[in-house]
C-alpha cells in the first residue's frame, strides 16, 4: 500500500534519516510535530499582524513570546519520560499548594484571583493543566488496564481537586479544560462504556447543579449563546459580530488587513479569544479550513506519537495532551461561531498572549520527549 | 485483584488504547465536522446576510447640508450670511449618561444650566445618532478649556459649522427676519429628503417666506464609521473604495432685496428709543425701500441660539422687539385716511370745491348733544377741502361724513387696499379693519349691538373707532395716491441669484386694481391739499417740509390710545407715556413724479405732524438724495 505524503509525515514512516534529521533526534525534537506547530504559529503571527491592527511592538511582543515557548518546547523535550513520571506527584502536590495559595494571596486582576507573584508571576494553573494529567497517568501506569471503580474514584479525586481550585478563582473555563485533560486520561485508559454513558446521563442534574454554582455572569453567557438577539448590545453583542464578521468574510475573505468588522472595532476582542473570527473575515473559509487542517495534523501526529509510546504513562500522557489540545481548538472555535457559550478560551498558538503559549509548547515538548526517548529506535 | 494480576498485559493494554484513541478521534471528527459544518452555513449560505449586516455596521449615510442662501440690500450689500463658528454637540446613542454629562459640562460652563431640560427633551426626540447641539457657538477659551476635558466626555464633540450672520443686526431684523433652531413642528412641516442635516429653519421675515428658495437641497455622502461611530479617516485603507456615490447638496439662491440699508439704518435711528414702524415703499412698482420696526432685537441671537433667560427677556419686554409693527400692528389710522375720505366726499358728491364749513372745534349731529371734538378745541374757522385736508380740520369731515356713509367710505378705503392684506412677500401680516354696516352685522352677536349708528359714521371719518391699518397698508395706500390710482402690491425681494450659475431672476411686480376715479381732478385737489399740509401756508406739517428743495405731499394723524371725556381738558404731562395718542404720518415726493411713499407710525409719539413728519422726511431727504442738503 502507497503511503501518502500526509501519512508520511503522521507515522515517519520510511523516510531515510537526513542531517537535519538525525539533528533534531539529538536535540529529542520529533520533525513532523514541529513543523506542524511551527506551520500554525507562523499563520497566527500573520493573522495577529492584522489582529492587532498593524501594531509592530504588539506584534513584536509576540514573536518573543513564541520565542520563549520554543525554548520551553526544547527543555521539555530533553527529560525523558521515565524522569517525569517520576517527578510527577511532586509537580502535582506543588501546583496544588501553589493554586491555595493563589486563592489566598494572589492577585486580582479582571475580577478573578489568577496570578501568583514569586518572583516571576504566573499562573499556577498553568501548571495543572500538564500536571492533572501527569498525575492520572501516573497513578494508572503501574495498575491494570482498563481501572476498576476504585481506582477511577481515586483519579476523580485527583482531578477534582485542582479543577475545584481553579473553579473557585473563578475561572471555569480552565476549570473546565484542566478536568477534560485528566477525564480524557481515564477515557484512554478505558474507562467502561458502560460507565461512561451512566456519567452522560447523570450530567444532567449534575449540569443543574453546576448551573445553581455559576456565577452571574457565567449564566449570562449561557442564556446569551441561547438567544443572542435577546441583547444585541449587551451580552449577545460578542457573539453576534463575530458571526458577522466570520459570515461575511465569505470563501475567500475579504483580504488580510482588510476586514471591516475586525479593523473598524466592531469584533471584541480581536487579538485573543476572537482572533479565529478576525481569520474567518479577512481569510474567508478557505483560511479557516487551512489553520483547522493544520490543527487536526498536528493532533494527528500527536496521537501516533501516543499509540508508539512504550510505557502507559507516556502513552496516556501524549493521549490526553494531544486530545487537549484538540479540545482547546474545538471550544475556542465553537464559542466564536457562536456553537457553545463565550468562555475565555484562546485559540492555542495563534491568539495575543504568553503564558498559555508556554504551557502548550511545554506539553509539545513532553510528546517528542516520548517519541524520541524510545528505547529501539529504526537508526 | 491487584495483588492476583500484578503483571501487566501490555499488548492488551495497547489494544484498548489504540481503541480509545480511535473512539475519540472519532468523537473529535464529529466535533470538528460541526465546526466546520457551522462555518459553512456561515460563509457560504448565510454570507450574503452577513456581508450586508457586516456592510452596515460600517457605513453611515451622512446627510449634508446645503449652504443657505446670502441675502443683499438693494445696492449689493450683505444682509445675511454664513460665517464660520465652533459648535458644541452630543450624540446620544454615544453617551451612556446624558444627565450627569450635561451637569459635568455645565460646571465648566461650556452649556448654560439652564438649557439643560431643553437639551435633555431635544436627545431624546431624535434619532439617537443625530448630534444635539449644546452650545451654539463657543468662543476661543471655551474651545481651549474643552479640547483639555476631551477624553472625559465620550460622545461630546466640537464640531465647525456655518452659522447665519447678520451683520446690520438690529437695523434688518424685522425686514429680513432670522433664522431658528427647527421645532418639532418644522420637523413635520419640512420635506425631510431635502432638509436632512439642517438645523435651522427660517422663522419670520424674508428668512421665512423665501425658506424654500434660500434653504436648497440637502444632499449626503457615505462614511465608514468604527464600532464607536467615529468616523474612519478617508485615507484608511480599502474600505473607502466601496463605498456608493456620493450626492452633493444644492445651494439654495442668493435673495436681493429691494430694501435699502441706508434708509433701513435712518429709520432705525429716528426710531431710536421709541415704538414705532416705518415703511416706504417705490409707488410704480411696490418695492419696498424701508420696512422698519422698532424696538428692535439682534437677529444673531436667534441664528446662534440663546439661552433661555435671554429669550425670556425678549419675550418679555414691555415694548415688544420681538413684533412686526410694521407688517402686524394695527393702529387706528386718524386722520391719514382723509385724502382719500376726501376724493369719496367729492367722487360721491358729498362735498365740491365751493362747500365751506365754519368750524367751531366741535361737531354735533342732528337732534343730540355729544360733541365731536375737533384736535383744536379753538377750532379753524372756515375751512374748505382743501384747508380740511392741509390744516386737518375734524369738523369739516365730521360733516360730510353721514353724507358719504359709512358704506361707501369703506368702498374707497378699501380701493387703496385698506381692510385686506397687502400681499407683501412677508408672512403673518395683519388685514386691519375697515368698518362697514356688512362687517358690523356679521362681527356682533347680540342684534342691538349689529346696528350702525351715525356716530359711529363720525369718528370712522377721522379714522377712528373701529377702523385699523398697519403701517405697511397705509404706506401702499399713500403709494396709490402718489401714482393717482395705480396700485402695486408690495415686494421686499427683488431678484434671485442661482450661486452657481450667477443667473438672476428679476421679480416681477403685481399691479393691481387701479383707483379709478370719475373725475381726475379730483386728484389735483387731494394732493395739492396735501402739498399745502407740508409746505402750505397753514398745514400742519410746514414745520417739516418748508424750505425743501422739492414738493412733496404728506398727511398727519394723531389716534387715540385713551378716550377723553366730554368737555375734559387734558394735560399730556399728567397721562402716561403709554396713554398717549399715536403719532402718524403719510407721504410721498416728489409730487411731480412720485419716487417714494412712505408711512411713519411712533406709537404714543401725541402728534403726527411733530413728531412722525419728520421721520417721513428724512427718510424721503435721504432717498431722493437731498439728505445732505438739508443737513
Amino acid at each position: 500500500m502507497r503511503i501518502t505524503e500526509t501519512q508520511r509525515l503522521i507515522t515517519g514512516k520510511a523516510a531515510p534519516l537526513s542531517d537535519f534529521t538525525r539533528a533534531l533526534r539529538r536535540l529529542h525534537l520529533d520533525g513532523p510535530l514541529l513543523g506542524g506547530v511551527l506551520l500554525i504559529c507562523g499563520f497566527g503571527l500573520v493573522v495577529l499582524y492584522s489582529a492587532v491592527g498593524e501594531n509592530m511592538r504588539l506584534w513584536l511582543n509576540q514573536v518573543v513570546r513564541l520565542g520563549v515557548a520554543l525554548v520551553a518546547m526544547l527543555i521539555a523535550a530533553q527529560f525523558s519520560p521515565d524522569f517525569l513520571r517520576r517527578w510527577t506527584p511532586w509537580a502535582y502536590i506543588g501546583g496544588l499548594v501553589l493554586l491555595a495559595l493563589v486563592l489566598i494571596t494572589g492577585e486580582v486582576g479582571q475580577g478573578a484571583r489568577r496570578w501568583l507573584d514569586l518572583g516571576i508571576r504566573f499562573q499556577p494553573s498553568e501548571i495543572m493543566k500538564l500536571a492533572v494529567p501527569m498525575m492520572a497517568a501516573w497513578y494508572l501506569h503501574d495498575r491494570q488496564i482498563p481501572p476498576r471503580l476504585s481506582q477511577i474514584m481515586i483519579i476523580a479525586l485527583i482531578i477534582v481537586a485542582p479543577t475545584v481550585l481553579i473553579a473557585r478563582q473563578p475561572d471555569l473555563g480552565t476549570a473546565l479544560l484542566i478536568a477534560a485533560s485528566g477525564i480524557i486520561v481515564v477515557v484512554l485508559a478505558g474507562l467502561p462504556i458502560r460507565l461512561m454513558l451512566a456519567l452522560a446521563v447523570l450530567s444532567v442534574p449534575g449540569a443543574y447543579v453546576l448551573w445553581i454554582f455559576m456565577q452571574d455572569y457565567q449564566k449570562q453567557r449561557v442564556l446569551t449563546l441561547l438567544n443572542p438577539d435577546n441583547d444585541p448590545l449587551g451580552a449577545g453583542y460578542n457573539i453576534i459580530q463575530s458571526k458577522i464578521a466570520i459570515g461575511s468574510g465569505g470563501l475567500f475573505g475579504k483580504g488580510w488587513t482588510n476586514g471591516s468588522q475586525a479593523q473598524l472595532e466592531f469584533l471584541p476582542e480581536r487579538d485573543t479569544d476572537f482572533i479565529f473570527a478576525v481569520m474567518g473575515e479577512e481569510l474567508g473559509l478557505l483560511g479557516v479550513l487551512t489553520l483547522l487542517t493544520l490543527y487536526m495534523f498536528v493532533v494527528a501526529r500527536g496521537l501516533f506519537i501516543a499509540i508508539q509510546a512504550q510505557s502507559t504513562y507516556a502513552r496516556l500522557l501524549a493521549g490526553s495532551i494531544s486530545l487537549t489540545f484538540f479540545v482547546y481548538v474545538f471550544v475556542n472555535t465553537a464559542m466564536v461561531t457562536g456553537l457553545v457559550p463565550v468562555v475565555g478560551i484562546p485559540l492555542p498558538l495563534v491568539s495575543f498572549g504568553g503564558t498559555s503559549m508556554v504551557t502548550l509548547m511545554a506539553g509539545f515538548g513532553i510528546l517528542m520527549s516520548i517519541h524520541s526517548h524510545r528505547k529501539l529506535l529504526p537508526q | 485483584m491487584d495483588l492476583l494480576s500484578p503483571i501487566k498485559d501490555h499488548h492488551s493494554e495497547r489494544r484498548v488504547f489504540i481503541a480509545r484513541v480511535i473512539l475519540t478521534s472519532v468523537f473529535g471528527i464529529i466535533m470538528l465536522g460541526l465546526v466546520i459544518a457551522r462555518l459553512v452555513q456561515l460563509q457560504v449560505f448565510d454570507y450574503e446576510h452577513f456581508a450586508e449586516r457586516s456592510l452596515g455596521n460600517r457605513i453611515r449615510i451622512e446627510p449634508v447640508p446645503p449652504i443657505r442662501g446670502l441675502v443683499f440690500d438693494r445696492q449689493g450689500r450683505v444682509l445675511a450670511e454664513n460665517l464660520p463658528a465652533y459648535q458644541l454637540e452630543l450624540i446620544p446613542e454615544q453617551v451612556s449618561d446624558i444627565d450627569a454629562t450635561l451637569k459635568r459640562l455645565a460646571t465648566l460652563e461650556l452649556i448654560d444650566a439652564s438649557d439643560i431640560p431643553r437639551i435633555r427633551e431635544l436627545s431624546e426626540s431624535g434619532p439617537r445618532f443625530r448630534p444635539v447641539a449644546l452650545n451654539p457657538r463657543l468662543d476661543d477659551e471655551q474651545i481651549a478649556r474643552f479640547a483639555i476635558q476631551r477624553p472625559r466626555f465620550p460622545g461630546v464633540d466640537f464640531r465647525p459649522r456655518l452659522v447665519r450672520h447678520y451683520p446690520h443686526g438690529e437695523s434688518i431684523a424685522h425686514a429680513v427676519g432670522y433664522v431658528g433652531a427647527m421645532s418639532t413642528a418644522d420637523l413635520e412641516k419640512l420635506d425631510p429628503s431635502r432638509y436632512a442635516g439642517t438645523t435651522q429653519t427660517g422663522k419670520t421675515g424674508i428668512e421665512n417666506s423665501y425658506e424654500s428658495r434660500l434653504h436648497g437641497d440637502s444632499g449626503f455622502r457615505h462614511i465608514v464609521t468604527n464600532a464607536r461611530g467615529r468616523r474612519v479617516p478617508a485615507e484608511s485603507r480599502d474600505l473607502q473604495d466601496t463605498l456608493p456615490a456620493d450626492e452633493h447638496p444644492t445651494p439654495g439662491d442668493n435673495l436681493y432685496l429691494s430694501i435699502d440699508l441706508d434708509l433701513q439704518a435712518l429709520a432705525t435711528e429716528q426710531l431710536a428709543g421709541r415704538r414705532g414702524a416705518v415703511v416706504a415703499m417705490d409707488p410704480w412698482s411696490g418695492e419696498v425701500l424701508t420696512l422698519v420696526s422698532a424696538p428692535s432685537f439682534d437677529p444673531n441671537l436667534f441664528a446662534v441660539g440663546m439661552s433661555q433667560k435671554q429669550f425670556s427677556a425678549l419675550q418679555q419686554n414691555l415694548d415688544r422687539p420681538l413684533f412686526n409693527r410694521a407688517v402686524r400692528g394695527t393702529y387706528p389710522p386718524g386722520s391719514t385716511i382723509k385724502p382719500m375720505l376726501a376724493l369719496a366726499a367729492l367722487e360721491t358728491g358729498a362735498t365740491n370745491l365751493q362747500r365751506r364749513t365754519v368750524c367751531y372745534g366741535f361737531f354735533m349731529l342732528p337732534n343730540t348733544t355729544h360733541r365731536y371734538r375737533d384736535w383744536k378745541p379753538e377750532g379753524h374757522g372756515e375751512v374748505d377741502i382743501h384747508d380740511a385736508i392741509a390744516q386737518s380740520c375734524d369738523v369739516y369731515f365730521y360733516e360730510i361724513s353721514n353724507e358719504i356713509g359709512i358704506d361707501r367710505m369703506h368702498d374707497y378705503l378699501t380701493r387703496f387696499g385698506l381692510g385686506s392684506d397687502t400681499g407683501v412677500d412677508v408672512v403673518g401680516e395683519h388685514e386691519g379693519l375697515v368698518p362697514s354696516t356688512a362687517w358690523k352685522r356679521k362681527a356682533f352677536r347680540n342684534p342691538s349691538d349689529q346696528r350702525w349708528f351715525q356716530g359711529e359714521t363720525v369718528i370712522a371719518s377721522i379714522g377712528q373707532g373701529y377702523m385699523l391699518a398697519t403701517p405697511l397698508q397705509l404706506a401702499t395706500a399713500t403709494a396709490a395716491l402718489a401714482t393717482r390710482g395705480v396700485r402695486y402690491e408690495p415686494r421686499i425681494v427683488a431678484a434671485w441669484e442661482d450661486p452657481l450659475s450667477g443667473e438672476r431672476t428679476l421679480t416681477t411686480p403685481v399691479r393691481l386694481d387701479d383707483v379709478e376715479l370719475n373725475d381726475d381732478t379730483n386728484w389735483d385737489t387731494v394732493i395739492g391739499a396735501m402739498n399745502s399740509v407740508m409746505q402750505g401756508p397753514r398745514g400742519t406739517a410746514r414745520a417739516v417740509g418748508s424750505g425743501a428743495p422739492y414738493r412733496m405731499a404728506g398727511k398727519s394723524g394723531t389716534a387715540q390710545v385713551f378716550s377723553v371725556a366730554q368737555d375734559e381738558e387734558y394735560d399730556e404731562d399728567e397721562i402716561e407715556e403709554r396713554l398717549k395718542d399715536h403719532a402718524l404720518f403719510i407721504a410721498f415726493a416728489p409730487i411731480e413724479n412720485p419716487q417714494i411713499a412712505v408711512a411713519v407710525i411712533v406709537e404714543n409719539g401725541s402728534s403726527g405732524s411733530g413728531v412722525a413728519a419728520p421721520i417721513a422726511k428724512a427718510i424721503m431727504d435721504k432717498y431722493l438724495g437731498y439728505a445732505d442738503a438739508d443737513n
